[in-house]
């Protein structure tokens, strides 16, 4: 290629066309990484602040530790919020995902009467703001003398991640090719089989992403939890509270925990893809 | 299967619909008795009584005036903003991005994972008066002595508009990705230079992702009051923020829920127009 | 270089393009000159560049090194939508957001042109399908789309068209009926049309002029006639039909003949038809101009003698026959049902023949399987 080049026979492309056309190429690149560093700034920052030898209020930069990551629990209640919304994150996934995954066949596999109403149905609590919900759900326990806690969050969580779910798996059911279905009928599957044996393993992942997306905004929920957890302290509300008079740095050491596991399980996840593919 | 093929869809349907019916529609009812009642005279605080108080309403949008229209206002423009941010981000990952295109797709949601709460108390510590970035502006002085960022209407808007980044970057980039990026060739070799092939054919086959992104951010926007709390002042307040004091510091329910039956109907009417005008009914 | 690059006419010349990207060079040294008004097509497996050919012509890709010119104004760097070329693209890319009568009006209206209704109109009627202006590309069928990509970029009236497989998703039949249509049109239109393609039947029943590339380099270039009679290489050899190539030796002299040795049996070659460069060479003969005989009947031209039938697949038009030669090679043998001859048996000895005029000759370091890996008719199939 290079003796190729030198050959003053070939003619070759001007500088200035190749310089603009190089900086047209990459304006939007350069761009991707003002965006992402905007993206990361807060995250960079709870995560460098989680080293902060900060004792009570985690302002002010005042010396390197490791011990808030040796110690997590270190402050109180840090770890007793952190338990109560892992708790209520579990079960709201799994309550919201194998009743949303239903509704995502019925809608996505069959056509009926009342498909069309059934979808607004599931758009309806996508389209209404987190403080309705949370405010019309403490309104009916109010009025069956429920007391705000544990169970009425989780209750709260499912309402808002059966429609997420739905969203995920109809979205993965969509784009399967009905023919697969039909090649298992015809190679003497039922109804049953055909479910267990190809549709089902085909959906998987969409509902394992799914699961994932309720956990997530299960764990991070604040404005519905403050309202229906009473006295119940998760972790957003720990970390609301105890913002006016500075936040321990184990907090930081949370968030950062759970920023690292979650982005492992996605890269690990994309990681099996990619084999299973190859 | 035993049962005859029609009522599949219908079994399936039940146990969820029965939960959303008991744990969505009812509150959404209870919530609309609640609007119009009134105190129990010589009762306790929090007891009321139906008395179909209409006036309610009146009393509560009369009243609150202001903070719906800062909610609506702070809500437009942190989705203006999103969308302009957001935009070319996704744009480079689905065009630009080559192999790496799984691994930024990951790094939008990423920040997801780290509290949202802690991330804008984050920037308030960032921008505030003990961080680093308020006296390296002073000092430079291009900001003077009395002035701040935090606690004013534009770090609210800031901090929602980064909070709900990743809501309009994702639909954005499903809608972006999914052009063939032929017709984009097709239409530069059909004498469109860059601009007006980005705006006759990458605009308009991307509209589905800017409607579900616009809406994805302006709606949770709307009925948003952490980062008023967090970033504000009490001249931001939201009307979230008053919903939310009316519930727990006045216990006056009636208000709260005539304030959130304004707040569902007034987003629900306008998301409705404006899906309308988008022409996109295959939203969700 | 001051004209500007859209009123550029004339012929196409690329000057020693090489385009590559990292290790992989897909395009290598190419110089090729296309005349204006011909009908010219790249053809050659995938992965052989020819697409990549295609791309920098459009201005979608830029070469490494090279130059290309259309007349005398040089286009090397001009932006697509500077060049006064279109292209039918592979699975057409029309818009999917606007109505067909828009999708062809687009490049007329980024132009400027004033009588744009008129004009599309015009180019519907051409492509015989006037009544679905209003609709939708996803609403028609493949050859629907097929003809509204070829109107939306001929009523540019460009110097240019450039057509990448552009029948690769149409059924055989359709494609034989497009084929057809395309060249009607081209001859219609009096435009210069580059077509890529990797089906060796597209290209010969619609070029005047194919180029064969394989590997990022032109194996040969010539009339579709002249390929297929006189190929230069195995490649072309195998990749345009099929061939018997026997392995030989140059054994002397015979006016403007030569003598060759083919495992001991003489034949005689035009000297012109052979493209060796020793005395080591492939004699090559296509399966349709051997004759099938008994032993012991007097047949005119080279005779190779000892052969015996392997196999009969009768279909049709022809009937197609595996002789296995002394050597132990087998060699594919098509004779026309039309002589009243009976048919030959498995296992009956023969001789085959052949005019001399028709063999040709390949270099003796030739690869024999060359081009023979890649089959077209798989490659459709996908």
């Amino acid at each position: 290629m290079s003796q190729k080049i030198k050959d003053a026979s070939i003619p070759t492309i001007p500088v200035k066309a190749r310089f603009s056309r190089w900086f047209g190429r990459n304006l939007l690149r350069i761009y991707m990484i003002f965006g992402f560093t905007y993206l990361f700034i807060p995250v960079a920052y709870t995560f460098v602040f989680s080293f902060n030898d900060s004792g009570k209020s985690n302002l002010i930069w005042k010396g390197f530790t490791l011990s808030n990551w040796q110690n997590p629990c270190g402050a109180p209640e840090v770890c007793n919020a952190l338990g109560n919304s892992i708790k209520i994150g579990l079960l709201a996934t799994i309550f919201s995902t194998i009743l949303g995954t239903m509704i995502a066949f019925a809608i996505g596999r069959y056509k009926f009467k009342g498909r069309s109403s059934s979808n607004l149905l599931i758009f309806l609590p996508m389209a209404t703001p987190e403080i309705v919900l949370g405010a019309s759900l403490l309104s009916l326990f109010l009025v069956f003398k429920i007391n705000p806690g544990f169970w009425p969050t989780v209750v709260a969580h499912v309402v808002f991640c059966i429609s997420f779910v739905v969203v995920t798996v109809k979205a993965r059911i969509a784009s399967l090719d009905p023919r697969l279905e039909q090649a298992a009928m015809d190679l003497y599957a039922n109804e049953l089989e055909t479910f267990r044996r190809v549709t089902l393993p085909l959906v998987a992942p969409g509902i394992a992403g799914a699961a994932l997306l309720a956990f997530s905004l299960s764990f991070d929920d604040f404005i519905i939890t403050n309202f229906n957890s009473g006295t119940l302290i998760t972790f957003p509300k720990f970390v609301y509270v105890s913002a006016a008079r500075g936040i321990p740095a184990q907090a930081n050491v949370i968030g950062s925990a759970m920023f690292f596991l979650a982005l492992a399980i996605v890269i690990a996840s994309q990681l099996a893809k990619r084999k299973k593919t190859r | 299967m035993s049962f005859p093929k029609v009522r599949v869809p219908y079994l399936l349907l039940l146990p969820g619909f029965a939960f959303l019916f008991t744990f969505f529609i009812l509150p959404i009812i209870n919530l609309a008795q609640t609007s119009t009642q009134t105190p129990v005279a010589g009762g306790d605080t929090g007891e009321y009584e139906q008395t179909l108080a209409f006036g309610n309403y009146i009393q509560a949008f009369v009243e609150n005036k202001e903070q719906f229209g800062r909610s609506f206002l702070y809500a437009s423009l942190a989705t203006i903003f999103a969308l302009a941010i957001a935009y070319p981000l996704a744009y480079a990952i689905a065009f630009k991005s080559g192999k790496f295109k799984n691994i930024l797709l990951v790094l939008v949601v990423a920040p997801f994972f780290t509290s949202f709460l802690l991330r804008t108390i984050a920037w308030k510590q960032i921008l505030g008066e003990e961080g680093f970035v308020v006296p390296g502006l002073r000092s430079l002085n291009i900001i003077g002595e009395q002035t701040t960022l935090t606690s004013t209407s534009i770090a609210v808007v800031a901090g929602m508009t980064y909070n709900f980044l990743p809501f309009m970057t994702l639909p954005l980039y499903a809608s972006l990705e999914r052009i063939d990026p032929r017709t984009i060739e097709a239409a530069g070799d059909l004498y469109a230079n860059g601009i007006t092939a980005f705006r006759r054919v990458t605009v308009p086959l991307s509209l589905p992702g800017v409607v579900a992104g616009t809406l994805l951010t302006f709606i949770p926007a709307a009925g948003d009051y952490v980062n008023a709390a967090i970033l504000g002042s009490p001249n931001t307040k939201m009307i979230g923020n008053v919903i939310e004091s009316r519930y727990f510091k006045i216990v006056d329910y009636p208000t709260a829920a005539a304030l959130s039956f304004t707040l569902m109907a007034a987003i629900l009417i306008l998301v409705t127009l404006y899906i309308r005008k988008a022409g996109t009914e295959e939203l969700v | 270089m001051s004209k500007d690059p859209i009123t550029a006419r004339g012929d196409l010349r690329l000057t020693r393009i090489t385009k590559s990207y990292g290790d992989f060079t897909a395009v290598d040294d190419l110089t090729l000159t296309i005349p204006k008004g011909s009908f010219f097509a790249l053809l050659g497996p995938s992965g052989c560049g020819k697409t990549t050919t295609l791309r920098m012509v459009a201005g979608l890709e830029e070469p490494t090194v090279g130059s290309i010119h259309l007349g005398d104004t040089d286009i090397t760097t001009t932006r697509p939508y500077q060049r006064p070329i279109n292209t039918v693209f592979q699975n057409y890319a029309l818009f999917p957001h606007l109505t067909i009568f828009e999708n062809i009006a687009f490049g007329l209206r980024r132009r400027g042109i004033k009588d744009v209704k008129e004009q599309v109109d015009k180019v519907l009627n051409l492509v015989e399908l006037p009544h679905l202006a209003e609709r939708k590309p996803t609403q028609l069928s493949g050859g629907q789309q097929q003809r509204i990509a070829l109107a939306r970029a001929i009523v540019n009236r460009p110097a240019l068209l450039l057509l990448d497989e552009p029948l690769g998703a149409l059924d055989l039949k359709l494609r034989r009926q497009m084929q057809i249509e395309l060249k009607w049109i081209q001859r219609e239109v009096g435009l210069t049309f580059v077509h890529v393609t990797h089906d060796q039947e597209e290209a010969m029943t619609m070029a005047d002029t194919i180029a064969v590339m394989n590997e990022g380099k032109i194996e040969q270039m010539g009339s579709p006639a002249d390929l297929y009679d006189d190929p230069e290489t195995a490649f072309v050899a195998n990749f345009l039909g099929q061939s018997n190539l026997i392995k030989g030796k140059i054994d002397g002299n015979d006016g403007d003949n030569l003598v060759v040795d083919l495992y001991g049996q003489k034949i005689s070659m035009p000297k012109k038809r052979s493209h060796a460069v020793d005395n080591s060479l492939y004699a090559g003969i296509r399966p349709e101009k051997f004759r099938i005989s008994r032993l012991g009947t007097a047949v005119r031209g080279n005779t190779l003698t000892g052969g015996h039938i392997e196999d009969v697949s009768y279909i049709g038009v022809s009937t197609q026959y595996v002789v296995a030669m002394p050597w132990g090679q087998e060699v594919m043998v098509f004779e026309q049902n039309d002589d009243g001859v009976a048919p030959f048996d498995k296992g009956d000895e023969v001789n085959i023949s052949w005019e001399p005029n028709f063999t040709f000759g390949l270099r003796g370091d030739e690869d024999v399987d060359a081009g023979t890996e890649v089959n077209p008719e798989e490659l459709e199939e996908e």
